[in-house]
């Protein structure tokens, strides 16, 4: 007890703890049910009611430092859209979000072979210029998205040929993290132009959405758990998921998710404890 | 020092049952199906695509090791561990993977600029046809070069005077650009989402009933608490006010509005970062030691 | 006049066309214009950054200062990258055009750009932010202390929603003799998100909102000349 009170406790014990209690579910595979919540029931209404072959742009704003949180999630959304057969508009604002883009078009394709490039679906690839990029989206797409990553011309392609602004879509989903991300659609082009959107965000920016719900923006999935709720929702609605076990890797990270959370609970818990006998003994004194 | 070489001992072991297991092929290994592509293209002009596969697919046609997807996974698989290493102090190792890491993403941002910057959007306006014939073949043939473009031509050379060590003001007109681009955007667009948009929406009824006509009120109770919430941060806000009597009682009240907003912050922040060391382990254990198989790739 | 007043200028007009074009939608095309050129600078942003990076590393190279072994590491993998990034080296040409070698996108599956961005960019940078969650553990563990009234409510909040998020709320509170809405989770996901962490942040977005219309606006007039720098 001596060495906790004084300080001197190496903290690499405590990230050894860390290490075991993540280490320990995914090794052991523990997985837990999970029940969606309204907002992550908002999200999947969104993308299920529109009627089918409708235009969904998905933004993949993120890099390889929020995958752990956004891979599953944008995986989810690409899987509910193809099962609706949704045409499918990829982009990004991020410059290492193009290979995501293309990791999840292979999913698609694999998954869903009958869905034909320049058709069902199109990879507009990596954007440069952040906010400068939706404003012009939402005056001229063809100026922004001139071309495809393929070298095709998006005026020839049918998915794309009829759009004149990207306020032509059914809806913008747009799985982000940090700038420019979910916020800034919001900002440039759901909230001023009216254009029904969806967010996934990482847990850290997921908080500040909640303001522009649900007037800007029709709801947001928020980190792995919004992931996890999420895959929960598409599988009791579309059953054949259940056997894919790709489908379901966001329910897989609830397991050691629950015992990292523990783990800090119980850290903090412990650290204020301590504070506050060590309080009471330097009163004493 | 006893902790320090019972660590140094857990880690030899460790690299050593590695060793092993690596040797006998039961772990870290990519394998890839070669399927000729495109398929409707004359076979002269086909190439062979390497698709991913899964080692219970290694008996069919097509199907082997990819000796430069292995050769990767191991080398991501050790930086990976190279990054962890930190963990334990700073090393020669992290700091080798931090400056690779440097190297590799200044190399990757610029790649990127290029193709999606200045070949999509300025040399395809000022040579169509010569990027037509070579990089973006979708152009249109009745594309004519557009001279205006010479602008944002000498506007970037003056942007890359910056690394000269003379004459360094020839750059503030590009960043003068950007600066008043960014303002100009931004001005209207919080000003309509943020600030008008979000009065907006803390104009809700106090008092909430159903359609038809019940009084709701767990929702009504919501809606006061949020415009109580509203109302008293933005007082607490107020600086140009003493904070003193009923001003200093309903800014305090938005500072506890305050906290439980932070605190929602923290929680998710830590959920998070969970989530991404949870992603790292599963690769170490499932992509590359192979301990796991969640997808059944392998068995 | 070249070194101040025409950069003042220059962002004054450019962003006073867009503040004029969002009013006159028929202004709207000199907008996109202005916009496309930011964008091609953006690009070029990414090339000075390149090059810059390549200058400070090669002044250290040479003048031998400690830690220069891994400023080399730092030149050699920019420059390898950059060399089979621009030439597409290993890049397959795009299916719709196989007749044209270089229709290929640079990061296409099969290049080296392609293959450096999984194996080393990817596994390093994902790790880098995954160390985050072992620092927390520490920092929860020594720093986060209720010491006041609002520290408390801090922790409380942040431990209710450590709990509510994962299956430890189901655990606790999930079951049929708990009401509903008191259970953890739904405290979480229909209280404190929605309501008390939605006012919180609507309160901060309209304070941000009116810092950066004024700040904005002092640029637009030409008051505020902080990006000038302090050079004449």
């Amino acid at each position: 007890m001596q060495f906790l009170t004084n300080g001197q406790l190496d903290r690499r014990w405590i990230f050894l703890g860390m290490l075991l209690a993540i280490a320990s579910p995914i090794l052991l595979q523990v997985t837990f049910p999970e029940k969606p919540s309204p907002k992550t029931i908002d999200v999947f209404n969104a993308i299920d009611q529109l009627s089918e072959s409708s235009r969904v742009v998905i933004a993949c704003d993120f890099d390889p430092a929020s995958a752990g949180e956004l891979e599953p999630m944008i995986s989810a959304i690409v899987r509910h859209c193809a099962l609706k057969r949704h045409r499918m508009i990829f982009l990004t604002l991020w410059l290492p979000g193009a290979p995501v883009i293309k990791s999840n078009i292979r999913m698609l394709v694999d998954e869903f072979p009958d869905y034909r490039s320049g058709i069902d679906y199109v990879d507009l690839g990596y954007q440069p210029g952040a906010e400068v990029v939706l404003k012009v989206l939402t005056s001229n797409f063809k100026k922004q998205c001139s071309s495809d990553t393929s070298g095709r011309n998006t005026a020839d392609l049918p998915i794309t040929a009829p759009l004149t602004t990207i306020q032509q879509v059914d809806l913008i989903v747009s799985v982000s993290t940090g700038f420019p991300g979910t916020t800034e659609w919001v900002q440039y082009v759901g909230s001023p132009h009216k254009v029904k959107m969806v967010g996934g965000t990482t847990a850290v920016s997921a908080p500040s959405l909640y303001a522009y719900i649900p007037r800007q923006l029709i709801s947001v999935l928020g980190g792995i758990k919004g992931a996890a709720e999420y895959e929960r929702k598409i599988m009791d609605h579309y059953p054949q998921l259940e056997a894919n076990q790709s489908a379901r890797e966001g329910i897989r990270r609830m397991g050691p998710q629950f015992m990292g959370h523990m783990l800090v609970v119980t850290l903090i818990v412990l650290g204020n404890i301590l504070f506050f006998v060590e309080k009471r003994k330097g009163t004493d004194r | 020092m006893k902790a320090d070489k019972l660590l140094a001992g857990i880690l030899l072991v460790l690299g050593l049952l590695v060793i092993i297991r690596a040797s006998s092929g039961d772990m870290g290994m990519v394998y890839t199906r070669a399927v000729s592509t495109p398929s409707d293209a004359p076979p002269e002009l086909r190439w062979t695509k390497y698709e991913a596969a899964t080692p219970i697919e290694s008996n069919e046609p097509g199907v082997a090791v990819s000796w430069p997807r292995t050769l990767g996974l191991w080398i991501a698989a050790l930086l990976t561990l190279a990054i962890f290493s930190f963990l334990l102090g700073d090393n020669v190792l992290y700091k080798l993977a931090e400056a690779l890491f440097v190297g590799v993403s200044a190399g990757y941002a610029m790649v990127a600029g290029i193709y999606d910057g200045i070949v999509s959007k300025l040399l395809s306006k000022l040579a169509p046809g010569l990027i037509r014939d070579s990089l973006i073949p979708g152009i249109p043939e009745t594309v004519e070069p557009d001279w205006l473009y010479v602008i944002p031509l000498i506007l970037s050379g003056m942007l890359l005077w910056r690394l000269s060590p003379k004459g360094g003001w020839i750059s503030r007109w590009p960043i003068a650009l950007f600066i008043g681009t960014t303002a100009g955007y931004r001005m209207v667009t919080y000003f309509e989402a943020d600030f008008v948009g979000q009065i907006q929406n803390t104009i809700v009824p106090l008092l909430v009933f159903a359609a038809d006509g019940s009084f709701d009120g767990v929702q009504s109770i919501k809606n006061i608490l949020m415009v109580t919430g509203v109302l008293s941060t933005l007082t607490y806000f107020f600086f140009s006010v003493e904070h003193v009597g009923i001003v200093h009682r309903v800014s305090r009240l938005g500072i506890w509005f305050l906290m439980i907003t932070f605190g929602v912050g923290f929680g998710m922040t830590v959920m998070g970062r969970i989530a991404l060391l949870a992603a790292r382990l599963e690769f170490l254990f499932d992509d590359w030691l192979w301990l796991i198989d969640p997808l059944n790739r392998r068995s | 006049m070249m070194k101040r007043t025409i950069p003042v200028m220059i962002a004054s007009i450019a962003g006073l066309v867009l503040v004029v074009a969002h009013f006159i939608p028929p202004a709207q095309s000199w907008a996109d214009e202005v916009s496309s050129w930011f964008q091609i600078l953006a690009a070029v942003a990414f090339i000075l950054g390149g090059a810059s990076l390549f200058k400070i590393h090669l002044q250290k190279i040479s003048d031998q200062r400690p830690g220069w072994g891994y400023s080399a590491l730092t030149i050699v993998a920019f420059t390898v990258t950059l060399i089979v990034g621009i030439f597409k080296i290993g890049v397959p040409p795009s299916e719709s055009f196989p007749s044209m070698p270089w229709s290929g996108d640079y990061v296409g599956d099969g290049g080296v750009l392609w293959w450096i961005f999984t194996y080393i960019f990817t596994p390093l940078n994902a790790t880098m932010f995954a160390l985050l969650a072992f620092f927390i553990s520490s920092a929860a563990f020594r720093a986060f202390r209720a010491k006041n009234t609002e520290a408390m409510i801090l922790l409380v909040t942040a431990t209710v929603v450590l709990l509510g998020q994962t299956y430890a709320g189901t655990l606790l509170t999930g079951y049929d003799w708990i009401n509903p809405h008191l259970q953890l989770k739904s405290i979480v996901d229909e209280w404190l998100m929605p309501v008390f962490n939605a006012s919180g942040q609507r309160a901060i977005k309209i304070g941000i909102a009116l810092g950066i219309v004024s700040t904005s606006l002092k640029v637009l007039i030409g008051t505020d000349r902080s990006y000038l720098g302090n050079e004449e």
